[in-house]
């Protein structure tokens, strides 16, 4: 869908994008990280034309990225508003027609997404009158009602209440389904592992790290593991194919955390410890998102 | 360009939806028609002041009596009666007034001027110079001048401005011309900045409630830009067609009511007949709508670079100066000197033209200045708003950024 190809982007005094490049895939949800003033939002107003690169390209569908193709694209900044005294659906319309859309054809699509969200009595509200969650579902539907191929959502979630939140989730998962692009710049690791098959992180105008999480978690074991039994503390002689990291003690339950030494395998722990303990599990741990984002951007 | 239309659109019709447009566009014709009236109540007023006058002169001192002269509103009608038989007789004639000369008029208030209605100042002054010059004639015959000789030697010139024009010469108020020229500097004056103003709050407006970023990734901040502008310069336009419109109706109605062929007020409306209004309002027009496109794009551009209203003060200053410069010295020297090389250049340059022209065009410069400072206008503005849409697409995306001149700069020289 997306090819980001060496993009650099440099502003007064400092470099916000240093030779970037990303390969989004249709039909992705696709998760940009990285900590604040990493270059997220940069690289999204480059995508979305508001700014141009430096130097670089960027490819949609295989065409070098054109003033065709905004109309394709749905965004929804970080920093979003709409105007305070314009009543919401006149507003709503304006900004589908400003992408493309007709009058009545715009018209016609929010009537439908009102009655979806059940807010269809908003439609001659002003924005001030409304809370700031109503805001951003409106601003929502603002964003996806000309159906675009790609939808850019810096931070979606901020600023909702958790019951909106798990709406506009299904509601992107569901445009997802349908067929749409989501590029999505978050720092909330939770909602990372919850939506996106691929990701890429950013971290001082470096692309650290991309491609598709299971990969990247598998990427990143290291050979730990986490064990748990019962019975008598367990004594090392040396002759362990692991060594220790940690050992806790709750409950009469002993938990361990393992390094297996080189060449050694889960198999050779469990032959090493069940003579000396009752061993209750046994489990590689793999690193979750948020420890691949804070050691990478440590 | 069909979402410039759009954006053309909204920010028209949700200006000219406002209480405050529908308000100020029916205001001004109701204030001429205020004006209307008051012309005519002053015209039935003067015509009561004009009403001729019996003034019955009891003259002591024997000096003046026979040398006061009937004028076209009073009538002298000189009385032998004492005092206080004359003081009883205005009782029952209540419209009359008596003149009161003691023996010894010289002191200081002597004479006195009594009725029972008060006397209009008119009839009172010329009552007053006609004793004046009586008794300086009397006195100069005292001491053995000769009047006669003095008389002609007195010379009595009144001017008559004359314009010189291919069609013959053409009678010229020079007062009316005045009131025109200083009358459509300050309206454009005040419109350049109202309007200006409001392009600035727009732009204030998106970027604080940050939908700017929503709308520059449909259309490029140029767009925006040149839309609202060109939206709020229709709004204006439409107050200035509605003004001219509605005046015109409230004129014709004033008229018919109205009628008031003697009002004093009409001498001035006759000098206007001469002066071309079709040519001045399309004047105005071109210069309004110039110099509103060559401020509003930097007012656009100071707009981009702040976060609130109250933080525009030291960019507003600088670029309202040589405007506010020209717009003081516009009554006090450009319509007096309408000709003088101050005017000339203030009227060329394109920060200054709108006022200084307005000033300038009812005295009828020279057409190649015009077409010089009209020429000048239109490459001033597509200047302005070259340079203010460098700095506007910047700083539109620039949030809780305090700008100095130094970042605008910068800002300038960004590439996109």
């Amino acid at each position: 869908m997306l090819s980001i190809r060496n993009i650099v982007k440099q502003y007064a005094g400092h470099r916000a994008l240093d030779d970037v490049s990303l390969e989004v895939p249709a039909g992705q949800v696709f998760g940009l990280l990285g900590p604040n003033g990493a270059g997220k939002t940069s690289l999204i107003r480059i995508i979305n034309q508001i700014t141009a690169p430096d130097s670089g390209e960027i490819y949609f569908d295989g065409i070098k990225l054109n003033q065709s193709h905004i109309e394709r694209i749905g965004y929804m900044p970080e920093e979003r508003g709409l105007y305070k005294k314009m009543a919401i659906g006149e507003q709503i319309v304006y900004l589908a027609r400003l992408k493309g859309l007709s009058n009545a054809e715009a018209t016609r699509r929010i009537k439908n997404w009102f009655e979806k969200l059940e807010i269809q009595d908003w439609w001659n509200k002003k924005v001030e009158e409304l809370s700031k969650g109503m805001q951003q579902k409106a601003q929502f539907v603002a964003t996806v009602l000309h159906e675009p191929d790609l939808i850019i959502l810096d931070e979606p979630f901020s600023g909702f209440d958790p019951g909106n939140a798990e709406i506009i989730k299904n509601e992107i998962l569901e445009l997802n389904q349908k067929g749409a692009t989501i590029l999505f710049s978050t720092h909330r690791m939770e909602s990372v592992e919850e939506m996106c098959t691929s990701i890429a992180l950013i971290h001082k105008s470096h692309k650290v790290l991309d491609g598709r999480i299971k990969d990247i978690r598998n990427s990143y074991r290291d050979e730990t593991y986490l064990i748990e039994y019962t019975g008598n503390k367990l004594e090392l002689n040396g002759s362990e194919p692991f060594s220790m990291l940690g050992e806790t003690y709750t409950d009469d339950t002993h938990t361990l955390r393992l390094k297996l030494n080189e060449g050694a395998t889960s198999n050779q722990v469990l032959q090493y410890l069940i003579p000396q303990v009752s061993v209750n599990r046994l489990q590689e741990v793999i690193p979750s998102v948020n420890e691949i984002f804070i050691q990478k951007t440590k | 360009m069909n979402k410039v239309l759009l954006i053309i659109q909204r920010e028209y019709i949700s200006r000219v939806r406002k209480k405050a447009f529908v308000v100020t566009v029916f205001l001004v014709p109701v204030l001429l028609l205020v004006m209307y009236a008051v012309m005519f109540l002053i015209y039935k007023n003067s015509s009561e002041l004009n009403a001729t006058r019996t003034v019955k002169v009891l003259d002591e001192s024997g000096q003046f009596g026979s040398k006061l002269h009937n004028t076209s509103n009073i009538k002298f009608d000189s009385t032998s009666e004492p005092i206080a038989q004359a003081r009883k007789d205005l009782k029952k004639h209540e419209d009359d007034i008596l003149l009161y000369i003691p023996k010894n008029y010289a002191g200081i208030k002597s004479i006195q001027l009594l009725s029972e209605k008060k006397p209009n100042i008119n009839v009172a002054n010329a009552i007053e110079r006609q004793l004046n010059d009586i008794a300086t004639n009397n006195n100069m015959v005292a001491r053995g001048i000769d009047t006669a000789q003095l008389r002609n030697i007195k010379s009595n010139i009144s001017i008559s401005a004359k314009e010189v024009t291919d069609t013959g010469d053409k009678e010229s108020n020079i007062g009316a011309l005045y009131i025109i020229g200083v009358a459509g500097a300050i309206i454009i004056y005040l419109s350049l900045f109202i309007y200006g103003a409001q392009v600035m709050r727009g732009v204030i407006e998106e970027k604080t409630s940050r939908i700017i970023e929503v709308i520059v990734s449909s259309v490029k901040p140029f767009q925006l830009m040149l839309g609202k502008i060109i939206g709020v310069a229709l709004v204006s336009l439409t107050q200035f067609l509605a003004w001219i419109i509605l005046s015109l109706v409230v004129s014709f109605i004033a008229n018919k009511y109205f009628n008031a062929p003697q009002s004093p007020m009409l001498g001035v409306l006759e000098a206007l007949k001469n002066v071309p209004f079709g040519y001045i309002i399309s004047c105005f027009l071109f210069y309004f709508l110039t110099g509103f496109l060559l401020y509003s794009a930097l007012f656009a551009a100071v707009g981009s670079a702040v976060d609130s209203e109250s933080e525009t003060q030291q960019f507003m200053f600088p670029i309202t100066m040589p405007l506010l410069f020209t717009y003081l010295i516009s009554v006090s020297f450009l319509a007096q000197n309408p000709d003088s090389s101050l005017a000339f250049w203030l009227s060329i340059i394109p920060f200054t033209a709108p006022v200084a022209m307005m000033v300038r065009l009812p005295f009828d410069p020279e057409p190649w200045q015009v077409g010089l400072s009209m020429f000048l206008m239109v490459v001033g503005f597509l200047f302005t708003t070259w340079v203010a849409a460098r700095i506007y697409r910047v700083g539109i995306l620039m949030y809780g950024k305090k700008a100095s001149y130094k970042e605008l700069v910068k800002w300038f020289f960004y590439k996109e």
